[in-house]
């Protein structure tokens, strides 16, 4: 039997896991889609750059699916606080990921071209959309998020909709906007030729040099701004059960959340992965080299998440009305035992998963052609 | 506390959006198996018009795909926007198999899918074969996990309440799966898509036998779906009848109120045909009952008794007077009281925490309430009578037509004489609407009997939405139905387009529409 202590350690990391494989997999088909109508100038470029993505969109929405899962059998708290509290903020993710289903299976459906052009828009709205919220979301868990717990563990929200969107969880929205769309530029960058190709290469470096200048800001100002981050009081139970109620909170000790960096320096390999990524994403994109962009935004992608994370751990969701309330992944967390069970099944299904995937891809790489798409015009999206 | 109008309105929203994703799911669940059917007859027989079969079915899929995906997003969202402390309090059961479902399931459909619409010409036939099979294995052990996590909020097995979290927390996973509620619930559900698949290919084969075209396209799917449709029929009505079973066992009360069955009648029990439900007086008007056939039904017996809705009131009233006493333990628990005694005995009333729970309708301190107030909350542990009875015999009725629909179907494909019965291909035609009403009704029998809980017996359904305000859930509502609205529009739109032009959507040009061109073109030629 493994301790609960490494369970939640273990949960920590696979919902990390899950984040990650969204953002490297769904993030492409986001980004290339935020991106399709200023780099695809005609009916034949739009659809090649649909095409690329029209066989792994669904697999790779999955990723997020499942990760929303995780979250809620993992950390069910974190899931009843964030959701209902981000009420407004989640349903426009939830409308923007309307427009994706619908819009690759009905957009070609129909020559009239008035339809192919909204659901451009369409794919466009449901690409941007949500990589900004969840930017915009991250952005907010530094903060603090106004809420609170009663002694039934019913969670209230007393902030709004727009009190999230202020002038620093904008930027991180941006990092994560221009994160994506870069990762999805790269993709286009390896999958199309021609016009397409070099304006996608285009719109990568330029997404590169947005997220740098961004993900560089966030970082100052949280260091240099009045940011102040939470950490734990010491001795805390991390094999305990599941209440938040057991912990104490210090608020003024952990400036700019950059504790968990100098205690483990260690950690920083996360923000210097980034940087790194977007520089590589910069000179790299410039030559045309898609492999290596689509590598440079990979790491980007990867470097991102896990520098936020990193940053934040233990805690996943900060209280700033009440930060005893605040969630950590030791106390917001699920029972021994379904965490015993789900991961087994972790261990069991993805690695299948990722073998499966793999070969989808095998089989349907290629670089997708203007001539493609004009023989192929009834079977393809 | 929170107010009866955000439960209502998030129950309203729950519905709205749960029957709409099940407009899409069960034809997904069916003619994903279809699709099988067919290209495994394409790879045996080496048939073209196999797979011209599985490809312009497949279109149809897509589209109606497209939005099943699109609403079951919103289902994944809804449990943590609108229903908090649902997730808080039960997540640790109910979060498992959903994502283990993602695991296991959709990762499976969703990634196949992909190849069986764009991998045609860069798979093997064997391999796209297996693809195809990938997919319908896939989306039926989606629904395999769903109905895992929805048979336990039926009959929670398998787990205990933890007084230091405040939640329900698993204990035996095996109970969790085995849980005779969702084994035949699952097969009931995946059945029922089986049919809805099966007379959807029925009825649009008949539009194009009725219309003389595509004759031998039409005849072959005819012949498909009615065999594949009959031998489902049987399955969703055996396991129904199975349910009903069960349902006598843990479900007392959604079977009783099933039946509008006031009075615990002597073994073995009238089934009521019809009758108009009074829940005000508590009797059925103008009942017309059937000897013995419920008892039958419900106990597989002759000599065991189905309790009528009158005794379940008292036994729930003692049990929600015991369920105050669990409360008032509880808080104690909450407050740092270890005592054995304390602990001792709170075990023992544990299992009507449920019941006290539903007087938080009333006082938010359950412990004070009055008799009146005992009284209003044991008069809420009886869900709508009226709704039900009528759901379910209109699924019922649904079920013995279309199981006549698949007999003479069945027949026909047998005597090879379908395409000279017009009436039979009416019936088929018109008989379209027919799974969803039965599909849609017993989504609303299961549901809507369950309450006045989310988790039988253990969570109030008034206690588990978000702490959200009406304006917010308004809002939602009104965005979500317009949404809706326009989707359903297209996807109607498109569907009816793709159904009416038929096989010569595929652009093979074999087909109807492509040879009509093709003959106005020589014509025109041979003009000039």
């Amino acid at each position: 039997m493994i301790e609960y202590e490494l369970l939640k350690i273990i949960w920590w990391v696979l919902v990390g896991v899950l984040l990650i494989g969204f953002a490297l997999t769904d993030g492409f088909d986001m980004g290339s889609m935020a991106i399709m109508p200023f780099v695809g100038k005609n009916d034949d470029e739009r659809r090649a750059a649909i095409n690329t993505i029209a066989p792994h969109w669904d697999g790779n929405q999955v990723w997020f699916i499942t990760a929303g899962g995780a979250l809620f059998a993992a950390w069910p708290m974190v899931y009843a606080t964030a959701f209902s509290g981000m009420y407004w903020a989640l349903l426009l993710v939830l409308f923007a990921l309307f427009l994706r289903p619908v819009g690759f299976d009905y957009r070609s459906k129909l020559e009239n071209k008035k339809w192919r052009t909204s659901w451009d828009w369409g794919l466009a709205v449901g690409g941007a959309v949500p990589a900004l919220v969840f930017g915009v979301a991250f952005g907010n868990m530094f903060l603090g998020v106004p809420f609170t717990l009663d002694e039934t563990v019913r969670s209230t929200y007393t902030g709004s909709f727009f009190a999230l969107l202020n002038p620093f969880a904008i930027v991180c929205g941006l990092v994560s906007l221009s994160m994506l769309c870069a990762h999805g530029g790269a993709w286009l960058m390896l999958r199309t030729d021609g016009d397409l190709h070099a304006r996608s290469a285009k719109a990568t470096q330029l997404m590169g040099v947005i997220f740098l200048v961004c993900f560089l800001g966030a970082g100052a100002w949280l260091y240099f701004g009045s940011i102040e981050g939470y950490s734990l009081a010491q001795p805390f139970d991390t094999n305990g059960v599941a209440n938040p109620f057991t912990k104490e909170v210090i608020t003024n000790a952990n400036h700019g959340w950059m504790n968990n960096y100098s205690t483990y320096p260690i950690t920083m390999i996360a923000p210097v992965m980034a940087i790194l990524g977007s520089l590589i994403v910069i000179a790299s994109a410039a030559k045309a080299k898609a492999g290596l962009s689509f590598l440079g935004t990979s790491f980007m992608v990867i470097g991102a998440i896990l520098t936020a994370g990193f940053a934040l751990f233990p805690f996943l969701m900060p209280s700033s009305i009440n930060p005893v309330a605040s969630l950590t992944m030791w106390d917001a967390v699920s029972s021994k035992n379904t965490l015993t069970v789900m991961t087994v099944a972790a261990c069991i299904f993805v690695p299948i998963i990722l073998c499966y995937t793999t070969w989808c891809y095998y089989k349907m790489w290629g670089v997708i052609t203007n001539k493609h798409v004009q023989e192929n015009s009834h079977s393809l999206y | 506390m929170i107010s009866e109008s955000v439960v209502d309105l998030s129950r309203f929203q729950f519905a709205m959006t749960a029957l709409y994703h099940f407009i899409f799911v069960p034809l997904t669940l069916g003619l994903a198996f279809i699709l099988a059917i067919m290209e495994t007859t394409y790879v045996i027989s080496g048939k073209e018009i196999y797979k011209d079969m599985t490809k312009f079915w497949g279109k149809l899929f897509g589209i109606n795909f497209a939005l099943g995906v699109t609403t079951g997003l919103t289902m994944e969202f809804q449990f943590g926007t609108n229903w908090a402390y649902y997730s808080h309090y039960v997540g640790d059961i109910f979060g498992a198999p959903l994502a283990i479902e993602g695991l296991m399931a959709f990762f499976l459909e969703s990634t196949f899918i992909g190849l069986f619409f764009f991998g045609w010409d860069r798979l093997s036939k064997a391999q796209h074969l297996g693809v195809t099979w990938l997919v319908a294995l896939g989306s039926n052990m989606s629904a395999l996990w769903i109905l895992v996590a929805n048979g336990w909020m039926q009959n929670p097995v398998g787990a205990a309440f933890n007084f230091e979290t405040m939640r329900m927390e698993l204990v035996d996973f095996g109970a969790l799966i085995f849980n005779p509620v969702a084994q035949v619930k699952f097969v009931h559900t995946v059945s029922s898509g089986y049919v809805t698949g099966a007379v959807f290919v029925l009825a649009i084969s008949s539009y194009y036998l009725l219309k003389k075209r595509d004759l031998p396209f039409a005849r072959r799917s005819f012949a498909i779906a009615a065999i594949f449709g009959l031998a489902s029929t049987l399955s969703v009505i055996l396991l129904g009848d199975e349910s009903g079973y069960e349902l006598g066992d843990v479900q007392k009360t959604k079977l009783a109120a099933i039946e509008a069955e006031w009075e615990t009648h002597p073994a073995p029990a009238p089934f009521t045909l019809f009758g108009i439900p009074n829940q005000e007086e508590q009797r059925t008007d103008y009942a017309i009952r059937i000897p013995y056939v419920m008892g039958i039904i419900a106990t597989r017996s002759l000599d065991k008794e189905v309790t009528g809705l009158k005794d379940l009131m008292v036994q729930h009233e003692l049990r929600i007077r015991n369920g105050m006493n669990a409360y008032a333990e509880l808080e104690k628990l909450r407050a740092g009281d270890r005592s054995p005694a304390l602990m001792a005995s709170f075990q023992e009333n544990q299992k009507d925490l449920g019941y006290g729970l539903l007087l938080k309708k009333y006082t938010p301190n359950v412990v004070d309430a009055s008799e009146d107030q005992i009284k209003a909350a044991t008069k809420d542990t009886i869900p709508n009578v009226t709704a039900l009875f009528f759901s379910f015999r209109a699924m019922v009725a649904s079920g013995f037509l279309m199981l006549l629909l698949f007999i003479l179907a069945t027949y026909a494909v047998a005597k090879r004489n379908a395409e000279n019965k017009p009436w039979l291909l009416k019936f088929a035609l018109y008989g379209l609407p027919l799974p969803w009403i039965a599909t849609q009704t017993g989504w609303y029998v299961a549901e809507g009997g369950r309450q006045p809980w989310t988790i039988g017996e253990v969570l109030p359904t008034h206690l588990s939405a978000s702490s959200l305000s009406t304006g917010d859930i308004w809002g939602s509502i009104l965005a979500l139905a317009a949404f809706y609205t326009v989707l359903l529009i297209i996807e109607m739109y498109l569907m009816i387009k793709f159904a009416r032009l038929g096989p010569s959507s595929l652009h093979t040009g074999k087909y109807h529409f492509e040879k009509a061109d093709a003959q106005n073109h020589a014509a025109a030629e041979a003009q000039s």
